[in-house]
């Protein structure tokens, strides 16, 4: 009895030993990979980003390291997330020359819309991009750039062109075209891109304001 | 190599992990929206499959068999989790576009049915072709599928090759500019499987009669040939 007890024992020991050696093996060829990749995959996100922020305002706009000079802004009312969102600043020559704002639009047809909207500072758009949707393939996604030229219609405009009234598709009244067969989609990016103007021409004074600070402090 | 031709044809056709063991079938129906999806999510599948085999058999000896399951799921989540940093460093573009069907390679009840039901009782030789084959003839599926569906939902083949070659390599042939928008959908993918599971059906009987020979019976799951 006391011997089969013990053998039991030592088997479950020897099973318990086995899985404790492959569970640190393979912890071992994770952590070795991940240590092995992780460089690479941090300049992959960089650039991917990069890539996308040069889409939305010209490198010539800009002289500072707009990748990383960015401020947490949170409005949910104009910026559709209760989560702060990041904003890009860019300057030229020390001055304030445009932002990059990431708001999502709330309300696409099948979950929010990531957007990435780069507003020159004196207004006017130079630059709208798709980050991430879930709209349905063929129809909706013709908002990604890669798709169509319709979220290039963006570029240029302002709150006031086309006036406030007619920031819509054109079966609301408004300015811009709907796809066939998808409304919803191009209503809730219209939205959201008219929703983040009126947003900057409120706050621009606030996106900018720590960096005039210490631009003042500075002098 | 009586062995190897037998392993060959299991994998490739007569016991094919998409269309007769109908394994896998979740990323099956989700990526193939493109031809290089597809092949993306081919390749990567194969690889997990292959690596988890060779270990699977290298230590079949020392695994008891009461713990084999614990230890199976361990070997396949870690090659899983190193494939997927891998793609993201090398394949990004096309790690993006697979996204969350990558680390669900781990749910692919092909890799853990070919543990048990091969790797675990043949030589690590065995195993590896094993694991090749299977994964090829899962890809197979997964490409002609993926093809079938961007040709009609988008009247193009090959598009996005440069995910996968590089920039530059621009492969796209484009028949149309309309698409058949249901064969991107959801139930575009069902019909389109049906349809090959029933084409390699007839295949088969066509086959047997014209041999005389009786039909392959198609194993269920996880049946060693």
């Amino acid at each position: 009895m006391a011997a089969e007890k013990s053998s039991l024992l030592g088997r479950m020991a020897s099973a318990a030993g086995v899985l404790a050696v492959f569970a640190a093996s393979g912890v071992g060829l994770v952590a070795f990979t991940e240590d092995a990749t992780r460089e690479r995959i941090e300049a992959n996100e960089r650039a991917y980003l990069l890539r996308t922020l040069h889409e939305v305002l010209p490198s010539d706009r800009y002289d500072n390291e707009v990748f990383t000079d960015t401020v947490q802004v949170t409005n949910p009312e104009l910026l559709g997330s209760d989560e702060p969102v990041t904003a890009y600043r860019a300057f030229k020559g020390g001055r304030p020359s445009a932002v990059i704002l990431t708001p999502l639009a709330p309300n696409g047809y099948s979950g929010p819309i990531k957007l990435l909207v780069g507003i020159d500072f004196d207004g006017t758009i130079t630059g709208v991009r798709v980050t991430s949707h879930r709209e349905t393939p063929g129809l909706g996604d013709a908002i990604e750039a890669e798709r169509s030229d319709w979220i290039r219609n963006f570029s240029g405009r302002s709150v006031g062109d086309p006036p406030l009234s007619d920031w819509a598709v054109r079966r609301d009244g408004g300015d811009f075209d709907q796809f066939t067969g998808a409304t919803v989609t191009p209503r809730a990016v219209v939205k959201a891109v008219r929703n983040a103007l009126i947003y900057f021409d409120a706050h621009r004074k606030d996106l900018f304001a720590d960096a005039t600070e210490t631009m003042k402090a500075g002098q | 190599m009586n062995d190897l031709r037998q392993i060959a044809a299991d994998g490739l056709w007569n016991n094919n992990p998409g269309l007769v063991q109908l394994l896998g079938l979740c990323p099956l129906l989700a990526v193939t929206t493109s031809a290089v999806n597809g092949l993306g999510l081919g390749i990567a599948t194969t690889a997990v499959l292959t690596g988890s085999n060779l270990i699977v058999s290298l230590i079949r000896g020392v695994v008891r068999p009461e713990i084999r399951i614990p230890v199976f799921v361990l070997v396949i989540a870690a090659l899983v989790t190193a494939v997927e940093l891998a793609m993201n460093a090398w394949f990004h573009e096309l790690y993006r576009v697979l996204g969350i069907f990558i680390p669900l390679i781990v749910t692919n009840c092909m890799i853990i049915g070919r543990a048990e039901a091969f790797a675990s009782r043949n030589n690590p030789a065995f195993a590896v072709a094993d694991g090749l084959l299977m994964g090829a003839g899962f890809s197979l599926v997964l490409v002609i599928l993926g093809s079938a569906r961007e040709i009609i939902g988008q009247g193009t083949l090959f598009s996005g090759a440069h995910m996968m070659f590089g920039a530059g390599s621009d492969l796209t042939i484009r028949f149309t500019e309309n698409g058949f928008l249901l064969a991107l959908l959801p139930p575009g993918a069902f019909i389109g499987l049906g349809l090959m599971v029933a084409l390699k059906n007839v295949i088969d009987r066509r086959m047997a009669a014209r041999t005389g020979a009786p039909a392959p019976e198609p194993h269920p799951a996880g049946h060693a040939a």
